[in-house]
């Protein structure tokens, strides 16, 4: 017998059930518990960068929206670096954006929405240019293991004409499902998403 | 221990065992996720994930900035009473229930300890009742329980709080569908990619071979890993019993050399 690798196994995942909001959004489940709450807002009075709202449901394959369902998202600053360590650009980082934030669907419309900023395009440790993206995190009763996917911006065709994750999506008709809409409401910028869990455009998921 | 430990702070007896396995710390992608030992997403006897499970192949990534990084936490995030549940939304006495403690280490699939990461977890009270709008049980809310907690792993990666033990529950599945009693956990890891939402269960639990949300995971072994042990060496005498949940998220892989772009 070979010399044993002995790697551990990463922990099975259980789906987050219906009453995912007690522990990560208590005040949609109806109380109040924590002096300090995470929540859809990313954005302080200071973070730099055109201030965006991300609004958007999750569709079952029957086209309903998902209406206990909770996303998360990720993303860099407005000038392209996320804070984190392992982000080695030069680009600058605004140590009081945390860059992520986490939202419950309306339990009537199943609308989701982000309080944000558009992110910089990104330069990776390949020095490839990356078109700007949000990276998105889903979770819900049902889904038994959360799903990746990413949002693109309507506004950004050139950037994303060459981004090298949107290029490995095949066909190129499914690209279409990772890119948010741009729009203009009461004096806001609105980015509009659906993302179809199922059907002829379901959105494309990544493993990661 | 931890700054923010209202109740003794426990020793992990652990924290003297070998580690498997120690390469140099990386900050590589991740190791490829085992997708056999994850419930797949569409899982009939789970009959919410029909409509719920997309069925195109997944796309996969070599991971670039956009999945090693990830949200970073800190105590500033937390507030003292957050890993005692038994007192974190106590009104007017304790909350009902067997009381008891909930230890582990949050690893990473080479065995070394996931430090200063955040973990969430929630759960119902002792009769099965969640505090939750959405929830119609019989059976009732007890004042003095939220039901929800965090705390951040020390440098080791160990974490712990208090609580009761949840009981369990009905729901609509099939007619006569029990939860086994669980504790739902968030962790995060150092990197988005390690981001994992699981459930614990606790030794012994008769409902655990016939739960249809737990029989969706097509592992034995990675099923049993889902299920605390009792560990008296760690309850408080007259005072709490303890179980100990060990969390692995992903291995990351090292850069020794970095990866050239494709066509270059
Ligand atoms: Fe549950």
């Amino acid at each position: 017998m070979p010399q044993q690798l002995n790697y551990l196994k990463e922990t099975a995942s259980q789906t987050a059930g219906p009453y995912v909001h007690i522990g990560l959004i208590p005040a949609m489940a109806g109380f109040d518990i924590f002096e300090k709450n995470f929540s859809n807002v990313l954005v302080t009075p200071n973070t730099q960068g055109e201030r965006i709202v991300l609004e958007g449901k999750v569709l079952d394959g029957s086209g309903t929206p998902l209406r206990d369902v909770l996303l998360e998202i990720w993303q860099a600053n407005a000038a392209g670096r996320y804070n984190h360590p392992a982000d080695r650009s030069a680009a600058a980082l605004e140590q009081d954006f945390r860059g992520w934030g986490r939202g419950g669907s309306d339990f009537d419309s199943g609308l989701v929405t982000f309080e944000t900023i558009k992110p910089g395009g990104i330069i990776d440790r390949t020095g490839r240019k990356c078109a700007p993206h949000i990276n998105v995190w889903i979770v819900a009763r049902g889904i038994n293991i959360g799903l990746n996917t990413r949002l693109y911006f309507s506004d950004e065709e050139a950037a994303n004409a060459v981004d090298p994750v949107l290029n490995l999506v095949e066909p190129a008709v499914r690209r279409k499902t990772l890119i948010a809409t741009r729009s203009e409401r009461g004096g806001k910028v609105v980015y509009s998403f659906t993302i179809n869990l199922q059907g002829p455009e379901e959105t494309v998921f990544f493993d990661v | 221990m931890n700054a923010q430990a209202p109740f003794p702070a426990l020793q992990d007896p652990r924290l003297n065992r070998p580690e498997p396995f120690t390469p140099p710390l990386g900050d590589g992608g991740f190791f490829q996720r085992d997708r056999s030992i994850h419930p797949p997403a569409h899982a009939p006897g789970y009959k919410s994930s029909v409509l719920r499970s997309p069925r195109q192949a997944l796309l996969s990534l070599e991971n670039s900035v956009s999945e090693i990084s990830g949200p970073v936490f800190g105590h500033n995030d937390l507030g003292p009473l957050d890993n005692d549940l038994i007192r974190n939304y106590a009104k007017d006495g304790d909350p009902v229930g067997e009381r008891i403690i909930v230890h582990g280490r949050v690893l990473d699939e080479t065995g070394r300890g996931v430090p200063q990461t955040l973990v969430e977890f929630w759960q119902a009270n002792s009769g099965g009742r969640y505090r939750h709008k959405k929830d119609t049980y019989l059976a009732p809310i007890d004042p003095n329980f939220g039901g929800c907690g965090r705390a951040l792993t020390d440098d080791t990666g160990y974490y712990y709080f208090r609580t009761v033990k949840p009981g369990p529950y009905p729901w609509r599945n099939y007619v006569n569908s029990w939860r086994p009693a669980h504790i739902h956990f968030s962790v995060f890891g150092s990197g988005f990619a390690q981001r994992l939402i699981t459930q614990m269960y606790f030794e012994g639990d008769p409902l655990i071979p016939v739960c249809p949300i737990l029989t969706t995971i097509p592992d034995k072994d990675a099923l049993d890993r889902l299920v605390a042990p009792l560990d008296l060496n760690a309850s408080t005498p007259f005072d709490s019993l303890a179980y100990r949940f060990d969390i692995v998220l992903r291995g990351q892989r090292s850069t020794f050399f970095e990866n050239r772009p494709e066509g270059n």
